[in-house]
């Protein structure tokens, strides 16, 4: 008998979790799973942020694949080049087929630094850096060494973005990184946002917005981006504002996978149309979408797709069976926000729940102050990197499932 | 403040609560409250797209989609729409103001 396939795209945070999920929750004798992937290396991305200031070593967040994905499922690694949705194939970059009788979208989304003129000028890797690369963060980790004085400029072009808090605790570790170096009197540092206050929730936005100030960094809201303009080391705003650079970190446009737009089924950003509780593709009976790859009004973020994951595998089953899709997600997401001198906040919302304050449960570690500067929530931020490859990518619970 | 201004409602920001009870006379009124004295028919070709696309989805479109999508150059937004052509359009176009991502 020919078994029926589930083809998972993307062996991100997703992919990983569901190869160990979907293992345990089907009967293999039926379901043959497989994983496609254009590359055999998992990258822990939010450890990215850390390596420019040299807390973490690019050796820290690099895995292979093969090691990390359930050794039950294919795993495939190759550029997709499309799907068509009609036949119910993925096509690859070689021109082969393969069918799915369902299929999960967990491709995430990438920088796309053409987006903006100029970005990708002459300083591109200069003066002009990413940090949401692998490539990026290890190369701007000598360039910080390297920066003696001037203007830091840390930028985020356009919404969304995944991780919104990563560009925040890039200036606030800047802040730190040049106070301990003893450069922090020569380097003016700039943090410039197309939002109107420094975060998208009014609440912590203000307890953001504070700490900006009181680290003396300077904050530019309402700021879109037209172009860099690599001659004269300026950003330049529709508005024709502009901010001077001798070291530009940006959040260049996030955007989901080419192949998405060339199968015509994202939207202007290759992201997919996704129902925002059951996760099922909006115009696609038989695909399910998570993480970064969705247009759902939460972060992208790792803790989104955990929560996103038993969702995600409890509406299969029940498409499977042919039973209404039952499970809901409900747009949690929590996540540490580094702030310097070893030490973090913790937000935690939803769709309905803005974030407040208070306490937050955490087995193990104690209760977390929600929305407070505290050591033991760095302490939390740190031992995330041991939760995620032990325990995370395994679809394993974490402690803060609540 | 003319008369068809005092039947209609506006929430805390200024944004019209009823996109249905929109008119061009009223979107004339808002657009010189933003600072716009002559309101082209440019604008409101940008107007139209946006009420389209609201009635259709709920949502304003972001200055992305008015660029991608409906083909209005981001700096001609900006010439038509001074400041911030995704939120002031939005308020001329009667619709609710586009949310910020997340």
């Amino acid at each position: 008998m020919n078994k029926k396939q589930i083809i998972i795209l993307g062996g991100g945070t997703a992919g990983n979790i569901f190869s160990h999920k979907l293992v345990k929750s089907l009967n293999t004798d039926e379901w043959e799973i497989t994983v496609i992937d254009r590359s055999p290396i998992h990258y822990y991305q939010p450890g990215f942020l850390f390596i420019p200031f040299g807390i973490y070593r690019p050796e820290d967040v690099v895995k292979n694949k093969s090691e990390l994905l359930h050794p039950n499922v294919n795993q495939v690694f190759s550029e997709i080049d499309r799907i068509v949705p009609q036949e119910n194939n993925v096509y690859l970059e070689n021109g082969s087929a393969l069918k799915y009788d369902y299929l999960i979208i967990s491709t995430g989304v990438d920088i796309a630094p053409d987006e903006v003129e100029g970005m990708k000028g002459d300083l591109w890797g200069l003066q002009v850096f990413d940090f949401y690369s692998f490539d990026g963060a290890v190369s701007l980790q000598m360039a910080m060494k390297n920066f003696k004085g001037g203007n830091l400029v840390v930028h985020v072009t356009e919404m969304p973005i995944k991780c919104p808090v990563a560009p925040l605790e890039f200036a606030f570790l800047s802040d730190y990184y040049f106070k301990r170096n003893g450069y922090r009197p020569e380097v003016n540092i700039h943090y410039v946002t197309p939002l109107p206050e420094a975060f998208t929730k009014p609440e912590a936005a203000k307890v953001f917005g504070n700490f900006l100030l009181n680290k003396n960094i300077k904050i530019h809201t309402d700021f879109n981006i037209a172009a860099v303009d690599n001659e004269n080391k300026n950003i330049i705003s529709w508005d024709e504002r502009e901010i001077p650079f001798d070291l530009l970190v940006t959040v260049p446009t996030n955007m989901g996978s080419e192949f998405i737009g060339r199968s015509g089924m994202g939207d202007e950003l290759n992201l997919m149309p996704t129902n925002q509780a059951t996760l099922k593709a909006r115009n696609f009976d038989n695909i399910f979408v998570a993480g970064d790859a969705t247009d759902i009004p939460t972060s992208k973020a790792g803790s989104v797709i955990h929560y996103q994951a038993e969702v995600i595998v409890q509406n299969l089953i029940s498409k499977i069976k042919n039973n209404p899709l039952n499970a809901k997600f409900d747009g949690h997401t929590n996540c540490f926000i580094e702030t310097g001198n070893e030490k973090a906040i913790l937000i935690d919302f939803d769709y309905e729940n803005d974030p407040t304050r208070g306490r937050f449960p955490i087995h193990g570690l104690g209760p977390m102050s929600l929305l407070k500067e505290t050591r033991i929530n760095h302490l939390g931020k740190m031992a995330f990197k041991w939760l995620y490859w032990n325990r995370i990518i395994k679809g394993k619970d974490i402690p803060f499932s609540s | 403040m003319p008369e068809y201004i005092e039947k209609v409602k506006f929430d805390d920001e200024g944004y019209l609560e009823n996109h249905e009870h929109w008119s061009e006379d009223l979107a004339k009124t808002m657009a010189e409250e933003e600072g716009i004295y002559d309101l082209t028919s440019r604008h409101l070709e940008v107007i139209y797209a946006i009420r389209g696309e609201f009635a259709e989805k709920g949502e304003a479109p972001t200055l992305r989609r008015l660029t991608k999508v409906h083909g209005f150059p981001t700096k001609e937004l900006y010439q038509l729409f001074p400041g911030g052509p995704g939120k002031k359009a939005a308020r001329i176009a009667g619709v609710k103001k586009p949310h910020g991502c997340i």
